[in-house]
């Protein structure tokens, strides 16, 4: 059961992710040049192995209590930052994630900075498309890392993550046009609800509590978090039409 | 800004982004789960109230 939540987990987040980067990269290639753009891409991914590389190997050998402690805080901290978000969207506090939106503003932005060369490179297209792909593609490593050492399994968590970047990368080429079909704001609360659930669980796993019924208490877990997350939606739907409503009588 | 210092300031928007009292709120909960958890204590159940809350008071500053 935690190899399939695992691997839905690393793919919806990593989804997310490769959506966002995709939008940059497109941005990029568009306004400034494809080899910009994608040297930019090769770049960052070779940057990311590294990373990875670093890190990986490394995590495998710290004792799992305290990998659990740490990356249980990360997550949670994590975790609680896209839930929130995710909270604030669903309540109509925060507008919604647009990825045409987003697209339309980075093409502008990009067309609008003069061409500079640099070792054959547009640099702005370049360096545009590296900060793109390494910030979403740390992201991405950061969830496969964390999901993968603290289940033992870090290729189970990289499948998953595999899976998302051959159907973004694919659908991307296929279309050339930012993803804005992807339900991305609720694949992010979804995300937010999964990361805030491995952060509990492993936390407080790593905290030295016991759950009870072992593993089977992540369900439990999940279903809490989904439910309160659901109720502080509706809190703050019925908080914001009482505001609106209280502010149209006052005008 | 030294490369260390903009090294570190990363880092901390990456992880904890534009909400520091979550950070705090999580170590809180978690330092708390420990101090019950050595003692024999039930601790599981502690996380997730703490989550529950801290959760509760960022959207609350997030909507005033």
């Amino acid at each position: 059961m935690s190899s399939v939540f695992l691997v839905a987990s690393a793919f919806l987040a990593s989804a997310v992710e490769f959506v966002e980067a995709l939008t940059i990269v497109l941005a990029a290639g568009l306004a400034r040049g494809w080899r910009s753009s994608l040297t930019g891409v090769a770049a960052a991914t070779a940057a990311l192995a590294v990373v990875v590389a670093a890190l990986g190997p490394a995590l495998t050998v710290v004792p799992l209590s305290a990998l659990r402690l740490v990356v249980g805080a990360l997550l949670l901290v994590f975790g609680l930052q896209w839930l929130r978000k995710a909270i604030l969207r669903a309540s109509g506090y925060k507008a919604l994630h647009d990825e045409d939106e987003i697209f339309a503003r980075e093409l502008e932005d990009a067309r609008s900075v003069e061409q500079v060369e640099r070792a054959g490179v547009d640099w702005y297209g370049f360096t545009l498309s590296f900060k793109g792909v390494f910030l979403e593609g740390l992201e991405v490593a950061f969830i496969v890392l964390t999901f993968g050492s603290t289940q033992g399994s870090i290729p189970l968590a990289a499948v998953g993550a595999a899976a998302a970047l051959v159907l973004v990368a694919g659908v991307g080429i296929a279309v050339r046009a930012p993803l804005a079909r992807v339900p991305e704001n609720s694949m992010k609360f979804v995300v937010g609800v999964m990361l805030t659930t491995f952060g509990i669980f492993w936390g407080a796993e790593g905290a030295g509590a016991h759950w009870p019924g072992s593993d089977a208490a992540l369900l439990g877990v999940l279903a809490f978090v989904g439910l309160l997350a659901a109720a502080l939606v509706q809190v703050l739907r019925r908080q914001r039409r009482a505001t609106l409503t209280a502010a149209g009588a006052e005008a | 800004m030294s490369k260390v210092a903009a090294f570190g300031r990363f880092w901390w928007d990456f992880v904890v982004g534009d909400d520091w009292l979550s950070a705090v709120g999580v170590a809180i909960g978690l330092g708390a789960t420990a101090a019950l958890a050595a003692d024999d204590l039930a601790a599981w159940w502690l996380l997730p109230v703490a989550v529950a809350l801290v959760l509760w008071v960022s959207l609350r500053r997030a909507t005033r």
